[in-house]
């Protein structure tokens, strides 16, 4: 590891209370936390425990092996705090709501990085939806939610160069053009469809300028913060949380 | 030709995913059949697609596996096929499974056992020690033979598209008398000489020396239009200079030929001026009178009584006659086989290593005989009524070539393509 690239813990911790102080005093979110546990630096990015739906969640299967740690936690957290949980019941990747996101009535699932496309057949099942995989292309995009993030009232803030051509012909087939939102190449290399969307409140990470443009013009109110240690680590704002409802 | 089939399943049509793999396939060199699709009634049901991929070597079958399955498609796992003793003789298991005239194999014990004797509409006979399939008529089924029932562990392989540049290599299903014909006939021909060629070489240096790929025999059917039309000198030439080898037919085409020979009549009338003999009517059953007195038709040829035409090219030429019967044939001739099960049987000894094979002026002859042929083998359809070469063509063989024209105008045109000069 460079030494500019060591995460100082201290900046780290106070970039996390800000993010927490943001998401609840700002974007009026109510959260819930896990206690920290030595050796498991990864399981901060909560978004890739598992999916939530109704109640309901499937426990992530981690690709790599100093992740896979991480699941025995998680699947306590849940079941601690009152969540049904199930498994996949089949030997494919997922990482969660790192690569699982979607609307009301249609949900989408990155593949070929982290998660198998073979994971989002048994998911959709599960939970009775209509799941489209899309297809990463770019490795500075692993996971769904770096690239791709669907906003409340029904537009999707992404980056399209991160899809092969034809999970961007499923998009445009499934979000109306006027409802994309695209983030430009520095921005979106600077996470910023890793946002985490509240009603009209957008928190993302600061330096994103034009894609707090675009979320103004159709009537967001984003929300920067600083996370540069994070993302030292691939994460940013949207990584460090998972939506329970 | 390698193949495998894989299952893809889920949201794959709104995703393109199910696009995407098929794109694929094709884009790293090899092709597809989508062998099942159940789509989903509603939006959340999955969409359930088989696939067969084929390939020109293990190796690229291989990479193209490895491309698709990412995208989530997953090789059928693989079965024996299901097998069932016949419950008596010439009756099969319910759930028999009936044949293709494809190319077919199926699982023994994890092996895959190619169908020997494939034909279309037949029942698979297995035997375990040593692993063997062959497909077999419902009439020759035996008390507690093992027959193959079901669908499971049994594949079967499309028909591959000619290399070659003739005719033949080309999808010819149309059938009309509106299409011009002289270069089908002229690459007719031309595959005639080969296959004469290359039987030269069998006999001459061994079997191991044949172009098994080619054939060896050129099969002809044949239907007595051929005679009352004129077209037996033009025929007898064929088969004097060792273009024929097999010869399918009634009754009644030799007896008209015979007729030909003894009275220079075709059903009484005079082959040459048209006219009609008196008491015409009456010679093609004398010709039969005087055939089954003698005992044979090779008999007859033998000891000088008929002298010239079809009949006489074929005992002069050795070649493989099979003479089968029909409800109220008049006489019939010596040769002629009249339980049609002995006569199919007949046929089908005849079948293996004929190349080509030329249906002319017979409509049932024709049909029983291109159903007994494996797709594989080219045939060329020649009738003034273009019902007969639609119905051949219609087999799903990509060399199935019908001519609607007149038979004897047919075979003068392709003898004289091979140097005929009458």
């Amino acid at each position: 590891m460079r030494v500019s690239n060591a995460v100082d813990p201290e900046r780290s911790k106070a970039q996390w209370q800000n993010l927490i102080r943001t998401l609840e005093e700002d974007a009026g979110a109510e959260l819930k936390k896990m206690t920290p546990i030595k050796d498991l630096p990864d399981l901060v990015f909560t978004a890739n425990a598992g999916l939530v739906h109704d109640g309901l969640t499937v426990v992530s299967q981690f690709r790599q092996p100093e992740r896979q740690l991480e699941e025995k936690h998680f699947e306590q957290w849940f079941t601690k705090h009152g969540y049904l949980v199930t498994h996949l019941e089949e030997e494919s990747y997922f990482e969660g709501a790192g690569d699982l996101l979607g609307f009301a009535d249609v949900w989408f699932g990155g593949y070929r990085k982290r998660s198998d496309i073979g994971a989002y057949t048994v998911l959709a099942k599960i939970y009775d939806k209509v799941i489209l995989p899309l297809e990463l292309v770019n490795d500075k995009f692993y996971h769904l939610d770096t690239c791709f993030c669907p906003l409340s009232g029904g537009e999707l803030l992404y980056y399209p160069a991160a899809f092969d051509s034809y999970a961007q012909n499923t998009i445009n087939n499934q979000v109306k053009e006027h409802h994309q939102l695209i983030v430009p190449q520095v921005e979106a290399e600077r996470f910023a469809c890793n946002a985490v969307c509240v009603d009209r409140h957008v928190v993302l990470p600061a330096g994103c300028d034009r894609t707090m443009d675009l979320l103004k013009y159709h009537d967001y109110i984003p929300h920067p913060v600083e996370l540069s240690e994070f993302m030292k680590s691939g994460g940013s704002a949207k990584c460090l949380t998972l939506a329970l409802d | 030709m390698e193949t495998e089939t894989v299952i893809l399943k889920g949201h794959i049509i709104d995703s393109l995913i199910f696009a995407k793999v098929l794109d694929i396939i094709l884009q790293v060199g090899g092709t597809f059949d989508i062998s099942d699709i159940e789509i989903g009634k509603a939006r959340e049901d999955p969409t359930i697609a088989k696939i067969s991929i084929q390939a020109e070597s293990p190796a690229l079958l291989e990479k193209i596996l490895q491309a698709v399955q990412p995208h989530g498609a997953v090789l059928v796992e693989l079965s024996d096929c299901v097998t069932e003793i016949a419950p008596q003789d010439g009756v099969l298991p319910d759930l028999f499974y009936a044949t293709p005239h494809l190319v077919t194999q199926v699982r023994l014990k994890d092996q895959w056992v190619n169908v020997e004797a494939i034909e279309m509409d037949l029942a698979i006979r297995v035997r375990f020690d040593p692993l063997q399939a062959i497909a077999i008529p419902m009439a020759t089924v035996k008390s507690g033979d093992f027959i193959v029932t079901g669908r499971n562990g049994i594949r079967v392989f499309p028909l591959e598209r000619p290399k070659g540049r003739d005719v033949f290599s080309f999808m010819e299903a149309q059938v009309s008398s509106e299409r011009p014909y002289k270069h089908v006939i002229a690459d007719i021909a031309k595959r005639m000489r080969l296959i004469r060629d290359n039987r030269q070489k069998t006999l001459s240096e061994g079997p191991e020396a044949a172009n098994r790929e080619l054939g060896t025999k050129v099969l002809l059917v044949g239907g007595p239009a051929i005679v009352h039309s004129g077209g037996r000198d033009a025929l007898s030439w064929l088969i004097d200079e060792g273009f024929i080898h097999v010869l399918f037919c009634g009754n009644a085409l030799p007896t008209h030929d015979m007729e030909a020979s003894l009275f220079g009549t075709s059903l009484g009338f005079g082959l040459t001026a048209g006219d009609i003999a008196p008491h015409g009517h009456e010679h093609h059953l004398r010709t039969i009178n005087k055939i089954r007195g003698l005992g044979s038709i090779k008999k007859a040829v033998e000891s000088g009584v008929i002298k010239d035409g079809i009949m006489a090219s074929c005992i002069r030429q050795n070649v493989d006659m099979v003479l089968a019967g029909s409800i109220r044939d008049d006489g019939p001739l010596p040769d002629v086989i009249t339980d049609s099960i002995k006569a199919q049987d007949a046929m089908r000894v005849a079948l293996p290593d004929v190349g080509l094979a030329l249906m002319v002026a017979t409509t049932l002859h024709a049909i029983a005989t291109g159903n007994c042929l494996p797709a594989k083998v080219p045939s060329v359809c020649v009738d003034i009524n273009p019902a007969v070469p639609t119905k051949l063509s219609d087999r799903g063989s990509f060399q199935a070539v019908g001519l609607v024209m007149d038979s004897s105008s047919f075979l003068k045109e392709l003898a004289r393509e091979l140097n005929w000069s009458g």
